[in-house]
């Protein structure tokens, strides 16, 4: 548990120190949201009908634009050969890592949101379910986007070939996430989209440090 | 440092390992005690490095046996990384840490007792001459600065295994002299080394093991 902590500990200042990978993240998203109303035309009612979906699709993209960091400084300067020789199980480490990723990244998104959501005039009976999706929702793409991270070390446009690999994985998030918060906007209960997202975090929190601990070590090898 | 070890023994028993399709070496064995050493001898691309891998668990050789204490090294990886310290070709110091910050990193990973750690942090810093150096950011070491830093690791936790992968690249002969001497007390400590080099290390009693005599030559049908 103080491994993890330490490693979770170092990631964070080390982004905090470099500064521009959060800063970029959220940045991508705001501006991506902003572009919207330009395109469609400031119609309330246009607006307000694709709010969720634009939210989550642009949080989706922009979680996404971290994830090549999230291992590879590490395996360019060696880091990551000693982390996988350090006497914590490597999922442990690999979890850190993740946790870290998210607070960097997840995080800052899941608070800019709601703001934006005022921007497109989503209806206000949605916001606490667009924080309650986020907040299910954003773990389990660093999870998920951890292991196509792993996966495509090493390879050339990595960039390209994990948006390529991992778009698709992020596709029951979506579903999910907007079907919440429609339900919430048009009245209904939106508990069952909840406890899906759930269920998906749950399975990821279990399954996605283990996976991408092995595709570390095959990387390395 | 003076540290209690029971004696223990490294063994490796008809090792094999392929690398892209191609037998690096085959048939390799030795036995280590404690305070014994190894230098592995042999021209570029013999495995040497390849070697110091399998031995410290991150390839998997393709055939044969490492032992510790007679035990299978496979049956229990986290601990054979706890009594391991690896050092490669790369450095792993983050630009943006301090050389203390480095180096504090990882001995909590190693070692989680914060306290023991950190007097031992500041005794490996003064050994290899970082004292000074100890909060400046890692991007301003010169390579040799960042080699000692990397080579203070050994210090900053104890472990009974070093693997050293041509340690002296990049230092100046004072500090090779430095290193002479860690070696020499970490193996009247009951510490073991195996390391590969091509400059000249004065390890009194060192073992030698030429890597060219156990490649396979292929024959052609």
């Amino acid at each position: 548990m103080n491994r993890f902590l330490e490693v979770v500990r170092r990631d964070l200042r080390l982004a905090l120190r470099q500064g521009s990978d959060s800063v970029m993240v959220v940045t991508f998203f705001v501006l991506t949201v902003v572009l919207f109303p330009f395109g469609i035309g400031p119609e309330v009612n246009v607006l307000e009908r694709v709010s969720a979906g634009v939210l989550m699709v642009t949080a989706l993209l922009a979680s996404m634009l971290s994830l090549d960091r999230l291992f590879q400084a590490d395996y360019e300067d060696g880091s990551l050969e000693l982390l996988v020789l350090t006497p914590a199980p490597l999922g442990v480490v690999v979890a850190a890592k993740m946790l870290a990723h998210w607070l960097t990244t997840g995080l800052p998104l899941m608070i800019a949101a709601p703001v934006l959501a005022v921007l497109l005039h989503m209806h206000e009976d949605g916001f606490l379910t667009l924080l309650a999706a986020m907040a299910l929702g954003t773990p389990v793409l660093s999870l998920v986007g951890g292991i196509g991270a792993a996966l495509v070390l090493g390879a050339r446009r990595g960039g390209v070939l994990l948006s390529l690999l991992i778009l698709p994985l992020y596709v029951p998030v979506l579903i999910f996430g907007v079907g919440a918060i429609d339900a919430a906007v048009q009245g209904m209960s939106a508990k069952p989209h909840l406890l899906i997202l759930s269920a998906m975090l749950a399975a990821a929190l279990v399954l996605a440090p283990w996976a991408s601990a092995a595709a570390l070590r095959q990387a390395l090898e | 440092m003076v540290r209690a070890m029971s004696d223990s023994t490294f063994s490796a028993k008809d090792l094999a390992c392929v690398r892209g399709g191609r037998v690096v070496f085959a048939g390799l064995g030795f036995s280590l005690a404690t305070g014994g050493a190894l230098v592995l001898l042999g021209p570029n691309g013999s495995g040497k490095s390849s070697l110091l891998r399998v031995l410290a668990g991150l390839l998997k050789p393709a055939h044969g046996l490492l032992a510790w204490d007679g035990r299978p090294i496979a049956e229990d990886p986290e601990a054979h990384a706890a009594r391991t310290h690896y050092l490669g070709h790369h450095d792993a110091v983050k630009p943006v840490l301090s050389v203390a910050e480095n180096l504090r990193f990882w001995a909590h990973l190693h070692d989680p007792h914060a306290e023991r750690a950190g007097r031992a942090v500041d005794a490996a810093l003064a050994r290899f001459g970082l004292a000074r150096l100890a909060t400046i950011p890692g991007k301003m070491l010169s390579a040799g600065q960042k080699r000692r830093t990397n080579l203070a690791r050994l210090l900053a936790a104890p472990s009974p295994l070093w693997l050293l992968d041509e340690p002296t690249t990049a230092l100046d002969k004072a500090s090779i002299r430095v290193l002479e001497d860690v070696l020499a007390e970490h193996r009247a400590g009951g510490g073991m080394v195996v390391l590969s080099t091509h400059a000249d290390i004065n390890m009194p009693g060192a073992a030698e093991l030429h890597l060219d005599r156990f490649s396979v030559r292929e024959e052609l049908p």
